[in-house]
């Protein structure tokens, strides 16, 4: 039997293709992430469902915006600045004052038994005059006094911040410091459509 | 007078390049896999608000996109310069949003159908109206999982 010899294929182009094809990925590629707030919805309110039962003055944090992008808080007006301090002393109220939210012992693993303030609620009403961005700007200051709040407690107890807890020390986190952002049912108060 | 002189026959040999379709396969396929395609036309001018406590949107086969803007200036003349909302390639009212989630919804596959996302790329100067609009029509479609689509800014960027 003759031995034959294996012809090799040329594979010189094949740099040539798959550089074409490189080219036009990069070309399309859009590398933009997507990143934004994500916030849960209530779930729609049935007409023959039951209101709600009041929640008392002292555990709700009342944040209107009016269609001119001025804030009220509290029947306070205040800068958008303020605001993020003014959230972080009502969801902890630290010197546990008598109209900031009530706090109740709960049993918190890791923690212990501390005090939370377990029906504080911020609630946020806008105008339908509102700029989007200032509507934003009041819920990303609203989130980074949650998100301080918890890396302040986080660093405490772990030495480590929030987001590189376990799963379960995050959720320890979170029950003592429950994300509650309301927003109201729509109300056209006052100013332009 | 050789000023040139003829290469030696004993000098280092070609370089192998054998190795070279491996190493652009492999960018090719970072990219392939890192590419999103644009899958609609847009129709509205969204210029992004600012945030700074941003979180990413992970799954994209579970984001369904709602864009709210002026439409582009082609398209003033027949929708005017209102704000308004465009689903896939198409214009639309709040009225509409609904059947849409449902179609969306459809289109996904059964067991993630719960961890559904709306993203709301909004303009930064929309009025509030329009997206309490969306907001309302989304609850009502059960669609409550949003998110409000923003870029990274810095803190400065607030001056209200």
């Amino acid at each position: 039997m003759a031995k034959r010899d294996i012809q090799e294929v040329n594979a010189g182009s094949m740099a040539d293709i798959a550089f074409l094809l490189l080219i036009f990925f990069l070309m399309t590629t859009t590398m933009d992430t997507d990143t934004g707030l994500t916030r849960m919805l209530p779930p729609p309110v049935l007409d023959d469902q039951e209101p709600p039962p009041p929640i008392r003055e002292r555990n709700v944090f009342e944040v209107l915006i009016n269609a001119q992008n001025q804030l009220l808080v509290e029947r306070q007006p205040m800068a958008l600045s303020q605001l993020r301090d003014a959230a972080k002393e009502f969801i902890e109220n630290p010197l546990n004052l008598d109209h900031l939210p009530a706090k109740e012992m709960v049993d918190v693993p890791f923690f212990g038994t501390v005090p939370v303030t377990t029906n504080a609620v911020i609630s946020l009403q806008n105008d339908r005059g509102t700029q989007y961005q200032m509507y934003l700007a009041v819920q990303n200051e609203l989130q980074a006094a949650y998100t301080e709040l918890r890396d302040e407690i986080s660093r405490r107890q772990f030495n480590r911040p929030y987001r590189d807890l376990t799963s379960d020390e995050q959720a320890a986190v979170r029950q003592i410091y429950p994300q509650r952002i309301s927003e109201a049912e729509p109300r056209n108060f006052g100013g332009r459509n | 007078m050789a000023k040139f002189k003829k290469k030696k026959k004993g000098g280092s040999g070609a370089i192998n390049t054998a190795s070279l379709p491996d190493i652009v396969f492999m960018l090719l396929f970072f990219f392939m896999v890192s590419t999103t395609m644009k899958e609609v036309e847009m129709k509205v001018i969204t210029r992004l608000p600012e945030a700074t406590e941003l979180s990413r949107l992970e799954r994209k086969s579970l984001v369904t996109y709602i864009y709210v803007g002026v439409p582009m200036r082609q398209y003033q003349r027949s929708h005017g310069t209102e704000p308004r909302i465009q689903l896939n390639d198409q214009f639309a009212t709040p009225e509409d949003i609904q059947s849409f989630i449902a179609q969306e919804r459809e289109a996904m596959r059964e067991h993630e159908r719960p961890l559904m996302t709306v993203s709301i790329k909004a303009d930064y100067d929309c009025p509030m109206g329009i997206i309490t609009d969306i907001k309302q029509a989304l609850r009502r479609a059960q669609a409550l999982r949003i998110n409000y689509s923003a870029r990274q800014g810095d803190d400065l960027a607030y001056n209200f």
